[in-house]
């Protein structure tokens, strides 16, 4: 946590609606946290009153509800249904168009639409950590996704870093929040106390100064920086959840064929629901749409789930035709394999994938049972 | 037809759109394989190499992971068996149109490691048609390999692919072997899995590398008879199917435990992949 920065300063209120202005002002289309249909949502907002003022969530596996807070705090909420993939890793995106040539040939017309400049309001660290992770996944590999890339490169990022985790958050075991130390344009942390409700605002990039030099700030006394630490540490030690202290890619590694997979199989119902909210996620289709004439196709990838039998069909079937492979390949997925893959963790503890099972499957639950099943197989080998 | 027929994009990129590529020649190996041998409309593709697969695109239908069956220059050749609806389509390409094409794609053979040993290509059914860059590379290059043996497998006399180049490789000394799994009237050879052709290969295993495609179960087996017999793990090198929507790496769908077959693979050795095909349904 950088709180004391040379450039620390203190924004209020008003000028947090006012950076929501002047980002849209640049230019930006400013996606941030707003009630609708009883949740908060990630949307366009273009004023400060779009902002879940006074709004908590009460979450626990399988449960999400909204709360009302009396201390009128903007971002004490975790995270919601959605997640920053939404805007990034859009659900459904063209990819190319083609239609008959004179000649017969194809004439194949990439899709290259120049994609909104996002500025994203409310970065939760855990969220920010997501976003490197499907960057290293869509632009790190051999090949880049040039779309999610041009994306990526335009949107400016303003971090908040979390004082309010909720039941089902476990970031602190994953080394992911909840402070944030780098990869974003500015970051903020939410005070509401004695004096006053107050955002401690720091940059860490060109655009990110500019941008706070063109807001009505104050210079950051010493109080308000021992607020704002003490509020993120104080978060730290109120996570509602815990992986196990053990190597996970290895624990993955080594219960492939756990009896475990069994019980958690009996209550998972493959719906796909932790894949579609998983900030991490990144599997798509690719599919063909062709017009009546047959002379004009356009190529869309749409985001898919690897619970469906189809993601692994081939000639004489799906190769995962178990519910139990297709969860395994999931939890080994996020927890094991993506180290294998693309070098970090595909987990970054934001809990989503707990709160929107229908079922109130808990992958830090499951992580715990199997490490449990381990020690047992080892004591009685031993 | 020169004219640019991508309109937009550096074109070669492979997470781009698809070239478009002329079916210059289309042969019915078996009643459900065809091989088209494909040639640039426009500009070409980077070169592929033996065991590399591209992404061949049937306009509207949809792409395919398909390997390369022969390299000749910025031609290309595929071998397809109709078992999907895309796959249909482009089995039933007709010579003069058109297909697109994205690549090359993944981990090739390793035959550039392979220089003085011998080499031992085991094939079931359309897993020939990788495989065969590998058998007509050493024999393009007499005295760079030591012995080399080709064990084919088909599910029937009549689903042999590419019946006439088989004796063509024979004579020019490959020691070509070949069993079905299902005779019909006129079939006088062996019947049978393609491992029980091992027995009359000629081979050195601990100087020996296999190169082997088939179905995996096939794969399976004829690796671990391979390494019964002396073959180390990381001399048998075995191309793994799994499906695939963009061949890029960004898709997901052709996750092998750690991994992605389109990237890492498909091409894997014996030692890395042993564990991948033998936990049930990874």
């Amino acid at each position: 946590m950088r709180t004391g920065g040379r450039d620390a300063v203190v924004l209020d209120r008003d000028g947090l609606d006012g950076l929501i202005v002047l980002l849209a002002a640049r230019g930006r289309t400013v996606i941030g946290p707003t009630v609708r249909d009883g949740a908060i949502v990630l949307a366009e907002i273009s004023a400060g009153g779009d902002l879940p003022y006074g709004w908590g969530v009460d979450l626990e596996a399988g449960r999400y509800r909204l709360r009302p807070r009396t201390d009128g705090a903007a971002f004490a909420h975790s995270a919601g249904p959605q997640s920053w993939k939404t805007f990034l890793h859009p659900q459904r995106e063209r990819q190319w168009t083609a239609r008959t040539g004179p000649d017969g040939v194809p004439l194949v017309t990439e899709d290259d639409t120049p994609p909104p400049s996002y500025a994203f309001l409310g970065v939760r660290p855990c969220d920010l950590r997501a976003i490197q992770v499907q960057d290293r996944v869509l632009t790190d590999g051999p090949h880049t996704d040039p779309r999610y890339r041009r994306r990526r490169e335009r949107a400016f990022l303003v971090v908040v870093e979390c004082t309010e985790p909720g039941a089902t958050c476990f970031c602190v075991s994953m080394g992911t929040g909840p402070a944030a130390d780098r990869g974003y344009d500015l970051a903020l942390t939410e005070v509401v106390d004695d004096g006053g409700h107050r955002f401690l605002a720091r940059s860490a990039s060109d655009e990110g100064s500019a941008v706070l030099a063109e807001l009505p700030t104050r210079p950051a006394d010493d109080g308000l920086r021992a607020a704002a630490r003490e509020g993120v540490a104080q978060a730290a030690g109120r996570m509602g959840r815990a992986m196990p202290d053990v190597d996970l890619r290895v624990l993955m590694h080594e219960t492939l064929t756990a009896d475990r997979w069994n019980d958690v199989t009996a209550r998972c119902l493959t719906c796909g629901n932790c894949t579609m909210v998983c900030p991490t996620c990144f599997c798509t289709t690719a599919e063909d749409v062709t017009d009546l004439t047959g002379e004009h196709t356009e190529r869309w990838r749409r985001w898919e789930s690897c619970y469906d039998l189809e993601f692994t069909h081939l000639q004489n079937g799906p190769v995962r035709a178990s519910a139990l492979s297709r969860y395994r390949q999931w939890a080994t997925h996020k927890l094991g394999t993506w180290y294998d893959q693309f070098g970090s963790s595909g987990c970054v503890g934001c809990g989503r994938c707990i709160v929107w099972c229908p079922t109130g499957i808990d992958i830090t639950e499951e992580a715990h049972a199997l490490n449990q099943e381990r020690a047992e197989a080892r004591q009685a080998a031993s | 037809m020169n004219a640019p027929a991508v309109a937009a994009g550096p074109s070669a990129r492979p997470a781009g759109p698809p070239l478009p590529y002329r079916v210059e020649a289309r042969t019915v190996d078996a009643p459900d394989v065809a091989t088209i041998v494909l040639e640039p409309a426009g500009e070409a593709l980077p070169r592929f190499a033996p065991g590399q697969f591209a992404m061949v695109y049937a306009f509207g239908a949809g792409d395919i992971p398909l390997s390369v069956s022969s390299i000749e220059g910025d031609r290309l050749t595929h071998t397809v068996r109709a078992v999907g609806a895309i796959s249909r389509a482009l089995h039933g390409t007709r010579t003069g149109r058109t297909v697109g094409v994205r690549g090359p794609f993944g981990t090739g053979w390793g035959l550039g490691a392979s220089v003085g040993r011998d080499l031992l290509v085991v094939a079931g059914g359309i897993g020939l048609a990788p495989l065969r860059p590998v058998v007509r590379g050493a024999l393009a290059a007499p005295g760079r390999y030591g012995r080399l043996n080709v064990l084919i497998g088909a599910r029937t006399p009549g689903d042999r692919l590419y019946a006439h180049e088989t004796n063509n490789w024979r004579e020019a000394g490959a020691r070509v072997l070949t069993t079905v799994d299902r005779p019909d009237g006129g079939w006088t050879g062996d019947v049978g899995v393609v491992t029980t052709l091992l027995d009359r290969a000629v081979f050195d295993p601990p100087h020996t590398t296999a190169f082997v495609c088939g179905p995996e179960v096939m794969i399976r087996a004829a690796a671990r008879e391979l390494t019964h017999r002396g073959l180390g793990p990381d001399r048998i090198e075995v191309s793994l199917e799994r499906t695939m929507h963009c061949g890029t790496g960004h898709c997901g769908h052709c996750q092998l435990g750690p991994v992605l077959l389109c990237r890492d693979g498909p091409v894997l050795d014996w030692a890395r992949a042993e564990r991948l095909v033998s936990v049930p349904e990874l």
